[in-house]
């Protein structure tokens, strides 16, 4: 059994929700609506998200970079871990992709911008 | 100094200026974008992560690749952009002086001028934090600025006072660039910023956050070592109940404000409640043929909107300086009453369904907002919740107005 406190996002009611249940059932409560149900659940079983990072190019400028989709939760610091010891060329540019299926979970890292070099870096 | 004409100028290259930008050059005006950055893109370009184009593009994106969508657009018009360009004077007569390093100061004379400035944020002498003034202290922006601009991370240890959106991303990059985020310090018994990002931003990675907190003192010399913070009652802090934290970075979310010095002096009416100037249904202000659209207009936690107001004001900049501006209806005052804060536009032409911007003062649950012209009702709609930190809007239809539109919640 797994039991979860958490807001429902999905609205800005903001139901405070509690989700109890594992893979066969799963009980929420304190949802106002369907939608925080679904949400709910989902949370609870297969929490996911879409991290975003830096990598520090060759010549020092920096470049922002997203996973493709959304990560399984508990592997975040995993990637974050794996994003940071990516080196890339100069010459990225937004769209490029810098790792290709991270550590095997089927997201690759993909830049989404590169900020020209400032006189700090 | 030389003098050039342009049918609309626009100040600012943010989403705001893009969007205004492309609607007027879309209209068949000459247009110019004045940007004193080195890009495109305003606070986008820092906004790396993910939440922004849902609602315009109907796909989630990160703020860089948002900009890029606009600043691609913008590459394949004859716009004309001026980067490192600041203005720094505009008149009544809608010239603008602008200094850029290329080609020094220069006037500029425009049919019209959409404002497009964006937002600064209020910093520590803005909301009077108590104690010394130690390095280390740093509006949440411009810690967003150094991390994802320039790839340096302010500090290891870090508070987080006010729960605006800026402050909760943050806390999410600080902490995953490797920083203890220790605590989240809010005045209000409720967030400013989006639930999405209390929950993903602080739920997902432990960071507290206690309301109804704030800090009562800071210490440190040179560099900040800690703070004191207790609870608030009746907007003073209970000093007995201080408590010390350590850190070594102090990160403020206290709020933004838009950036309209350039006003200054000008016969021009402002809201002081919004910080913008006020504005008919087509953005322009009290000055004929002065714009104004985005967070310089009003703060906007959506840039979604920000796109969208801007193409109306731009659209409009272009009509009016090509001397197409349609003539209008009646014009009527929009009075935000109770605790609806403000409603946007402030002045509306009789005329067509037209959309409504609002904002509450306080978190209202079930109630009814009621859009009223006359004795007549235009619009009733239920909200489960309004929230100050989520901005809303309604279509009303204002073919038929009897007087002034009245916005205001029933409870
Ligand atoms: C940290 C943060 C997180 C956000 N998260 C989200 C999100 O998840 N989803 C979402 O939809 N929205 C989000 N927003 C809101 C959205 O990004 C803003 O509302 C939007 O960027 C405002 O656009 P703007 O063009 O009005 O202002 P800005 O982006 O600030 O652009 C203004 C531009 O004008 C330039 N300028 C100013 N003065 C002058 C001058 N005198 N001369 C020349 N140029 C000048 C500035 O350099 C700047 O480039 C977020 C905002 C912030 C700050
Ligand atoms: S449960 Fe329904 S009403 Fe409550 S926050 Fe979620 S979507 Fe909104």
């Amino acid at each position: 059994m797994k039991e979860l406190n958490t807001i429902c996002i999905m609205c800005p009611m903001g139901c405070p929700l509690k989700i109890v249940g594992d893979g066969e059932k799963v009980e929420v409560s304190g949802n106002t609506c369907k939608r925080g149900e679904i949400y709910g659940k989902e949370e609870l079983l297969h929490p996911s998200r879409v991290i975003t990072s830096l990598v520090i190019l060759e010549d020092g400028s920096v470049a922002s970079c997203k996973s493709s989709s959304p990560v399984p939760k508990e592997r975040i610091a995993d990637v974050v871990d794996a994003i940071s010891h990516i080196s890339a060329p100069k010459t990225t540019k937004a769209g490029d992709v810098l790792l290709k299926d991270a550590l095997g979970l089927g997201v690759d890292i993909i830049a989404t911008g590169v900020s020209p070099k400032s006189g700090l870096n | 100094m030389t003098e050039l004409f342009y049918d609309v100028v626009v100040i600012g290259g943010g989403p705001a200026g893009m969007a205004a930008a492309l609607a007027a050059r879309e209209k068949g005006a000459k247009t110019l974008i004045l940007e004193r950055d080195v890009r495109l893109g305003g606070i986008l370009n820092q906004c790396i992560h993910q939440g922004f184009g849902l609602h315009y593009f109907s796909q989630e994106m990160t703020g860089p690749e948002y900009a890029k969508r606009f600043s691609d657009a913008v590459a394949q018009t004859d716009i004309e952009v001026r980067l490192e360009a600041m203005a720094l004077g505009l008149g009544e007569d809608r010239t603008v002086s602008v200094l850029s390093p290329s080609r020094g100061l220069e006037k500029i004379r425009a049919g019209a001028v959409v404002l497009a400035m964006g937002c600064r944020e209020r910093t520590a002498g803005a909301i009077m934090l108590p104690g010394t003034r130690p390095a280390g202290i740093y509006t949440a922006g411009m810690a967003q600025k150094l991390c994802n601009v320039s790839g340096y991370l302010v500090g290891k240890e870090v508070v987080i006072l006010g729960s605006g959106d800026i402050g909760l991303i943050m806390a999410r990059r600080m902490t995953t660039e490797g920083a203890k985020v220790k605590l989240v310090l809010e005045l209000m018994p409720y967030s400013s910023g989006l639930k999405r990002n209390i929950v993903q931003c602080l739920e997902d990675y432990d960071i507290p956050i206690k309301y109804s907190h704030t800090i009562t003192r800071v210490v440190g010399s040179p560099r900040i070592t800690g703070l004191y913070y207790a609870p608030v009652k009746d907007r003073k802090p209970i000093l007995e109940q201080e408590q010390y934290v350590s850190c070594d970075a102090l990160l403020l979310s206290v709020g933004l404000i838009p950036e309209n010095d350039l006003l200054n002096g000008l016969d021009i009416e402002m809201s002081p409640v919004t910080g913008g100037a006020t504005v008919d249904e087509r953005r322009m202000t009290t000055i004929d043929g002065v714009f104004s659209c985005g967070n310089v207009l009003h703060v906007h936690d959506l840039v979604d909107n920000v796109s969208r107001e801007a193409e109306i004001a731009g659209a409009a900049a272009a009509d009016f300086a090509m001397g197409k501006l349609a003539e209008r209806g009646k014009q009527y005052a929009v009075v935000a009453e109770g605790d609806v804060r403000y409603a946007l536009p402030q002045r509306i032409h009789e005329g067509g369904v037209q959309k409504l911007f609002f904002r509450v003062g306080r978190v209202v649950k079930n109630c009814r907002l009621v859009v009223e012209s006359g004795g007549k009702t235009l619009l009733s709609k239920k909200y489960m919740v309004l929230a100050p930190g989520e901005m809303g809007s309604v279509d009303i239809d204002a073919s038929a107005l009897e007087g002034d539109i009245k916005v205001r919640l029933e409870i």
